[in-house]
């Protein structure tokens, strides 16, 4: 059983990795679809994000094909506005997200002393407060600018990455290829790149698509609540909930924002899972 | 074939995988009334799977089952029929009892669970408690409601196993299907549980179908075995016959490769690798790893041939098949006789392998009994200790104490520990699971430092944490991990993971590093183009040795090997051995080697350590410790260790064989 089931194909680079996978090429495709529209929108977008054109909740007419928001703007020309925050934003949360619980739990993880406990209670200390009432608070003190929502977001998030992290890698800790680096005499930075990281992508890449939708809905909910980002800035998550009040007379108002996080999401999921399943397939992998 | 008193019959069974390769085809199995028919093949023979068809049981990507199975006169045909079967007819002892026992079912529970899903033949609800106790009973478990009342986890391995037995003779099936039942246990628990075995199968006639890959277990307790290879089966006859004179060149590759403590001889590892399902010749599928093929075997597949009197085989060249020749007995040397007390031994070996001390005092163990303090029990390295490698020492380990700390309280792993390994020389470990073994493996390797001691390398003190040892003293210390599927990274290639250390720790350069990986693969016998694929592409045995070429990349003069070979089947786990011989001697790497099996220290060991809950028991020559062992405890584990030539004396000479069981 091993001999046959072992014979496995030799690495592929990641990108060729993702678009073998079927679920993996969808996801690019769309997530490139999506990248475009936020980036390239603006430029193409009919009218202006901000322009009044006339009854706000007008349902789709010919100039306006997914109709006018609740102030009567122009919800296409936001549509195509409004998708460069979204990725800006959640994109560099979902980052900072990564980076900071990378350290902390690959630290915690590795460490098995000391440094564990201290540092895991301090992050349940963090997970302890409601997400939203700790992006509120920074936002009231120290201003809606993107820094602070992003850096709020973050600190919000990053206690789950440093979890899963510190979980993959206390497992990882115990194979012995990594009591073969310490007994060489590796260094605890060198450990931790070399044995470590490459076997906790897995769970890691699993959890970037909730994480990252995550990151974009808190963005979106404090900018709903007029304290992040400012009206009349065109964003996805700002429309849907500025939106809500017209959602009888233009539902589209809604709908096509939500459809866009929503694809973008899954997208970013897609990609995710098609690199865990291929990687697994071709590497040999847990 | 006796067709009047059978009580299982297996047909033609044949399963297999979506694609349409088959897994098992064309095998058929009799068992009598208090019959023990041994099933033995290596991993990925289709032992399994065949058991598991004779419930109608398929795993996941199994497509089809043929075959007609009838037990006890009743026919299961249908996918009814089959589940009624189950546990009435037929029961199922896994393999894995920790993970088999539903861990929020209580023992008794657990039993009656069983009672009640044939509600109709077990009697009424009110008796099932009084049963499923009286059950406990049978198994030698204690019947008082307290123990009934525990779960899985509070139970020892061997525990669990009795309790998947018992639940396996709740309906009283007349026949039971043990699927490696005591791998994973320790010998004396396995010997205990093999003893039960035979007893029930004596108080209640049930026959029994006992998959294992270990011949020498079977050979305690099968009348008859049934040897599988690549889903068929390949030799089947009485137990003795089969193992004395094998008759399959597989069979006979699995018997001369199986260690024996008793009779220590050369083992035979066969070459080649078990064919995967699907890639299965038209042919004999042993024929590429045969001795004595000819081209009609791989053309042509040969019947299962009835040879004499119910042994048959499924091979054309049977009548070519070599005998294996029986090791000499271990005897011990007239040295080993004289009185331990008398201080024959030079005194700097004696002193550094601590002579009696360690136990003079008598210390509490790990299951709370007291080890007996006689010094006189304690056997000391004799004068041929010299034999093992040079005689100097390149380690010596002293007065190493080793403990763990866990949620406040301390356990000790190893007490008092002291022994040396000669320059080129092998001293084996040996102890069942606890016994502090890996501790102490763990503590000459840095990766444990130790409580109290000092472990020397060459003379010269090693600092307790690999990181604060020198370079040179990390290159000198080699090991090898007894798991070799989480011994090699995953992400990294074979050649990434010998090379890294040959840079780190010889300064080799990238070129220089790359030509010490060819080398290396051709040292541990592996192609030179393994050296691209990663871990996840190679068999357990080529995994080993890349761990072994790894271990040796740093050119260390002591390998430290910590049950390298107990993943590994038979046949490879004799490669192995013969590699890591062929190494010292080439090499003159001295080797520690750590294991529970007393038939691999016979063929590898010049000196052997006792082990027991952290404190030598007795330490000497192989020979003379497997031949006249002074401890009590060691003598209790040569008894309870399966050896091939016990179960196949008989046969040999009519002499009875030695007290076992």
């Amino acid at each position: 059983m091993t001999a046959a089931t072992a014979r496995r194909r030799p690495a592929v680079p990641w990108p060729a990795l993702i678009t073998r996978d079927r679920g993996g090429l969808v996801g690019t495709v769309l997530l490139v679809l999506i990248v475009l529209v936020a980036l390239a929108g603006p430029l193409v977008m009919p009218h202006s994000s901000t322009a009044v054109l006339g009854t706000p909740g007008h349902g789709p007419a010919g100039g306006a094909p997914l109709g006018l928001d609740f102030l009567g703007r122009d919800v296409l020309s936001r549509l195509l506005a409004g998708g460069r925050s979204v990725l800006l934003l959640g994109g560099a949360a979902t980052l900072v997200i990564y980076l900071a619980g990378l350290a902390i739990g690959l630290t915690a993880g590795y460490a098995q002393s000391f440094a564990d406990p201290v540092l895991m209670r301090a992050v349940d200390v963090i997970l302890s407060f409601p997400a939203l009432l700790v992006m509120l608070l920074f936002v009231t003190a120290f201003g809606g600018g993107p820094g602070v929502l992003v850096g709020a977001a973050a600190l919000v998030l990053f206690p789950g990455v440093a979890r899963i992290v510190r979980t993959a890698t206390t497992e990882v800790m115990t194979k012995g290829f990594v009591e073969a680096a310490v007994a060489r005499g590796e260094r605890a930075p060198a450990i931790m790149r070399r044995e470590v990281l490459p076997n906790i992508v897995a769970p890691i890449v699993a959890d970037l698509g909730i994480r990252f939708s995550w990151a974009i809905i808190l963005i979106a909910s404090v900018n709903y609540l007029g304290l992040g980002l400012r009206p009349p800035t065109a964003d996805w998550g700002l429309m849907i909930s500025e939106n809500r009040e017209i959602i009888s007379t233009n539902p589209l108002a809604v709908l096509a924002p939500a459809a866009m996080l929503a694809l973008l999401v899954i997208a970013v999921n897609l990609v995710g899972d098609a690199y865990v399943r291929q990687r697994s397939r071709s590497g040999g992998d847990q | 074939m006796r067709l009047d008193g059978s009580v299982l019959t297996a047909r033609e069974l044949r399963v297999e995988l979506a694609s349409g390769a088959a897994i098992i085809e064309g095998v058929s199995l009799e068992l009598a009334a208090g019959d023990i028919l041994g099933l033995v093949g290596e991993s990925g023979s289709g032992k399994t799977t065949t058991a598991r068809s004779l419930f109608g049981y398929a795993d996941r990507g199994v497509s089809r089952q043929s075959g007609q199975i009838t037990v006890a006169g009743e026919q299961l045909d249908t996918a009814d029929s089959l589940r009624r079967a189950r546990g009435r007819l037929l029961s199922y002892v896994p393999q894995n009892p920790g993970t088999s026992l539903n861990p929020s079912l209580r023992v008794l529970a657990a039993i009656e669970d069983m009672l009640s899903a044939h509600a109709a033949e077990s009697g009424p609800r009110s008796g099932r408690g009084a049963a499923a106790a009286g059950l406990l009973d049978r198994v030698g478990l204690p019947a008082d409601g307290q123990f009934g009342r525990r779960f899985p986890h509070q139970l020892s391995g061997g525990q669990q196993q009795r309790v998947c037995i018992a639940i396996a003779l709740a309906c009283d099936p007349p026949v039971v299907v043990l699927d490696e039942p005591t791998t994973g246990l320790d010998v004396l628990t396995q010997d205990r549980i093999l003893a039960e075995l035979v007893r029930l199968r004596d108080e209640r006639g049930a026959a029994m179908l006992y998959i294992t890959h270990d011949l020498a277990v079977v050979g305690q307790i099968a009348s008859r075995i049934a040897v599988m290879y690549a889903g068929r089966i390949v030799e089947q006859g009485p137990a003795r016959q089969i193992l004395s004179a094998p008759r399959h060149p597989y069979t006979r590759g699995l018997v001369a490769s199986t260690p024996d403590h008793l009779r220590p001889r050369v083992l035979e590892a066969m070459p080649g690798i078990a064919v995967g399902v699907g890639d299965r010749p038209a042919g004999c599928a042993f024929a590429p790893r045969c001795g004595q093929r000819t081209d009609r075997c791989e053309t042509e597949l040969p019947e299962l041939a009835e040879i004499s009197g119910r042994h048959l085989v499924r091979c054309f060249e049977w009548r070519s098949t070599p005998a294996v020749a029986p090791g000499p007995p271990i005897t011990a040397s007239p040295v080993a006789r004289a009185d331990p007390a008398t201080p024959a031994a030079p005194a700097a070996d004696l002193a550094m392998a601590g002579g009696t001390a360690p136990v003079a005092d008598g210390v509490l163990v790990a299951d709370g009994n007291l080890v007996a303090g006689a010094g006189a029990d304690v056997r000391v390295a004799g004068p041929a200790a010299s034999e093992a490698g040079s005689g100097q020492a390149i380690l010596a380990v002293e007065h190493l104490s080793a403990e763990y700390r866990g949620r406040g309280a301390r356990h000790v792993a190893a007490r008092d520990v002291s022994f040396t390994l000669a320059e080129g020389g092998c001293v084996a470990l040996v102890g069942e699971s606890g016994s502090g073994k890996t501790t102490i493996a763990r503590s000459i390797a840095g990766l444990h430092p130790p409580a109290s001691g000092r472990i020397l390398l060459a003379g010269q003190e090693l600092p307790g944490r690999a990181q604060r040892r020198t370079t040179q003293q990390r290159r000198r210390v080699g090991i090898v991990f007894q798991n070799p599927a989480e011994a090699l990274n995953p992400r990294h290639t074979v050649a990434a993971a010998i090379a890294r250390p040959a840079r780190l720790l010889r300064g080799l350069d990238s070129g220089a590093a790359q030509a010490e990986v060819d080398r290396l693969l051709d040292a541990v016998r592996l192609p030179a183009r393994v050296a691209r694929r990663y871990p996840g592409e190679l068999s357990g045995g080529e995994r080993q040795r890349v761990a072994i070429a790894r271990a040796l990349a740093s050119g260390p003069e002591v390998l430290i090997c910590d049950e390298v070979t107990s993943a590994l089947d038979v046949s490879v786990q004799a490669a192995v051995l013969e590699l890591l011989r062929e190494l010292r001697r080439e090499l003159s790497v001295a080797i520690l080697f750590i294991t529970h099996d007393l038939g691999v220290v016979a063929a590898v060991a010049e000196r052997v350590l006792v082990l027991r809950g952290g404190i030598i028991c007795e330490q000497g020559i192989t020979a003379q410790v497997l031949g006249a062992a002074q401890h009590e405890y060691t003598r209790r584990l040569l008894a309870a260790a399966p050896s091939l030539s016990v179960s196949t004396q008989a046969w040999h000479d009519p002499e009875p064989a030695a007290p076992l069981a």
